[in-house]
């Protein structure tokens, strides 16, 4: 069953315009933030959320936000990521269209937190039309005055602006995403320094998923140790997850962290498509390893828990694979895709990416021999921890957790390798 | 299709000071200005770069530099509608194949052609965040979901 906080006001009638969202309840954390608390004391509220970054990492956004230096000469910046292009993640589109003013007031609060006067979203530029919906959210917000200055008649003021990226995956990572925004190339930069030293500029900049910054206010509000209670110990409150691929009723949902992945495709999702057995899933869009049916019995969602099955929650990309499936071609699928977005940087993505697509091409061809399997078996691990951002780990861990679950789905394309010999 | 010295209006020059505007500092303004010639002119013209490099005191270079990194932009027109197929994974295991196969029939292209009249390009793009809707595709910037060959006929038919 699903535990709807962020999703809650999706069926609303006209749920993104301000009256609405205002009649709901909306923007009562902003104003408790500006008239009764201190910015250190919205970050111990966020702190004891114990709400984890719903990009992908689940780093502590508290945390994160305490390591902005408080008396910083230069100005702070709050970068909201909303690049979403991660296969099988589609939540933060449907927060956009569907509550944008939940958004920009978890980004308001946020700049308030960090004492920040500029707010940028990064939004993927294929989600053009969702740039109008934000910025008729943004007129609202400042017609009522909690946008530009003396913000709910207090001394704070703060500006949003829309950014639009302009098809590239890498731009989802926070520091290419940051060199985008600056004009120049995405390519990543070397961590550390982290954004929230020097980002933006050279200037400290908290860059935070579009999920995140919606899950603020409700903290602000209900107080942290309610949100976290919904959740567990670890990982706290609710997450919403794209459920993709072969169930009956794919979407978006949001549950409670610690919900069993088996419930969500079988209940809420209906259970896989034509009655057919599940085979496999891909439980935190692309980057993450393949989970057998077996894995998937006693999973459930939450960071601690998916690392136990053999997985990561990641961004919450759900891809549920029936038995039908066959696992080397979408793992093919998969190389092709991290192969059309390395960026090109570094040699170890750039150049093993393309052997690896070389390999599965010619195994697909059906020209393919157990020796290309372990071509590839060997060049996995010289891309994985060699390559300048995790773009490089990303495209290897789908590789190697599918051969390692299901090798028979990658020798049945290939022949023996009796006559060739294999490199040293 | 306009040529950029059409779309070079007091008001285009305006929208684009107010692009800039927006920003501390000047360059970051690229992406959004390539957009708004780019949706003005079908694609970047050079004229279009000079214009933009000329806005943000840049050479030509570095906005070249900057284009080409993305995807999304083009340097020769596009054509009316650009069909943008995603082939990722949702997609696929939801049949993006079949909608490419009947894609490539009934407009005579393959993905990365042009029709001749330049009414239609077809693209095959990575996942464009519609993956519980799969499969799905953007036309433009408009998106279309969980396809059918019969559903992407009556899209097509639909355009003016
Ligand atoms: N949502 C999506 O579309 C996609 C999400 N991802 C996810 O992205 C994840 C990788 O993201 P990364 O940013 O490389 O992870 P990361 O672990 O380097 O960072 C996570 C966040 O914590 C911050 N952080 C970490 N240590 C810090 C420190 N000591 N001081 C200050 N800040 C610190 C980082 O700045 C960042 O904002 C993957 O796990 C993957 O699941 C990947 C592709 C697409
Ligand atoms: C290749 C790559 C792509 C990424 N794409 C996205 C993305 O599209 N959206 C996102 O929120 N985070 C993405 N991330 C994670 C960001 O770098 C960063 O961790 C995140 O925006 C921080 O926000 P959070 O702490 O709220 O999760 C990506 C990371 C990598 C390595
Ligand atoms: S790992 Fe890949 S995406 Fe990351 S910097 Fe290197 S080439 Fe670019
Ligand atoms: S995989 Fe096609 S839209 Fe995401």
């Amino acid at each position: 069953m699903q535990t709807k906080l962020l999703t809650r006001r999706f069926d609303t009638p006209n749920s993104r315009s301000i009256a609405t969202y205002l009649a709901d309840g909306g923007y009562a954390g902003l104003k408790k933030a500006l008239t009764g608390m201190q910015p250190a004391e919205v970050i111990e509220e966020v702190k004891k959320s114990s709400l984890r970054g719903r990009g992908g990492a689940g780093f502590p956004t508290g945390m994160k936000w305490g390591f902005v230096p408080v008396n910083s000469p230069k100005p702070k910046y709050v970068v909201c990521n909303a690049d979403e292009s991660e296969p099988g993640t589609c939540k933060d589109r449907e927060l956009m269209e569907k509550d944008p003013h939940q958004l920009i007031e978890g980004l308001l609060i946020a700049a308030y937190a960090l004492l920040s006067k500029q707010v940028f979203i990064y939004i993927r530029g294929e989600y053009w039309y969702l740039i109008a919906i934000l910025e008729q959210a943004i007129a609202e917000a400042r017609e009522h005055g909690f946008i530009g200055k003396n913000i709910c008649g207090t001394s704070f003021e703060c500006e949003i602006v829309v950014h639009p990226g302009a098809g590239a995956y890498i731009c989802g990572e926070e520091t290419a995403l940051l060199n985008s925004l600056e004009g120049y190339r995405g390519h990543p930069r070397i961590k550390p320094p982290f954004p929230a030293v020097a980002g933006l500029y050279g200037c400290p900049t908290v860059v935070n998923n579009v999920e995140t910054f919606c899950a603020v206010p409700h903290i602000i509000v209900h107080g942290g140790d309610w949100y976290r209670s919904l959740g567990t110990e670890k990982s706290g409150g609710t997450k919403i997850f794209s459920v993709s691929g072969h169930v009956n009723r794919p979407g978006n949902y949001e549950v409670r962290m610690g919900y069993p992945l088996k419930q969500l495709i079988e209940e809420d999702c209906g259970g896989i498509r034509g009655g057919r057995k599940l085979k496999a899933v891909i439980p935190g869009g692309s980057s993450v390893p393949i989970m057998t049916a077996e894995e998937v019995e006693q999973a459930t969602l939450d960071y601690e828990g998916m690392a136990k099955a053999g997985s990561l929650l990641g961004s919450g990309g759900v891809i549920v694979m029936d038995e039908t499936t066959d696992i080397f071609m979408t793992t093919y699928n998969l190389i092709r895709f991290y192969n059309h977005e390395s960026c090109g940087w570094c040699t170890p993505c750039r150049e093993g990416t393309d052997w690896l697509l070389k390999l599965f091409k010619k195994i697909a061809r059906g020209e393919g021999t157990t020796a290309d399997l372990d071509t590839i078996r060997r060049l996995c691990p010289n891309i994985e921890g060699r390559s300048h951002c995790p773009l490089g780990d990303a495209a290897v861990w789908p590789i190697t957790s599918a051969m390692k679950k299901f090798p028979e789905d990658f020798l049945k394309h290939v022949k023996p390798a009796t006559a060739v010999p294999s490199a040293a | 299709m306009p040529t950029f010295a059409d779309v070079l209006t007091p008001e285009f020059d305006r929208q684009a000071d107010a692009i800039i505007a927006r920003y501390p500092q000047k360059r970051s303004a690229i992406l959004p200005l390539l957009h708004l010639v780019q949706n003005a002119c079908n694609y970047v013209p050079e004229d279009g770069m000079r214009f933009i490099a000329k806005k943000l005191g840049l050479n030509m270079n570095d906005v070249y530099e900057t284009l080409t990194f993305y995807s999304m932009l083009f340097t020769e027109p596009i054509g009316t509608y650009h069909i943008q197929l995603c082939r990722t994974i949702s997609c696929y295991l939801c049949g993006a194949p079949q909608i490419r196969e009947h894609l490539e029939k009934r407009l005579g292209i393959r993905p990365g052609q042009k029709t001749p009249d330049g009414r239609f390009r077809l693209s095959e793009v990575e996942c464009i965040g519609a993956c519980s809707a799969a499969p799905a595709m953007q036309i433009n910037f408009d998106f279309h979901e969980h396809l059918t060959p019969e559903k992407v006929d009556a899209i097509l038919d639909a355009l003016p």
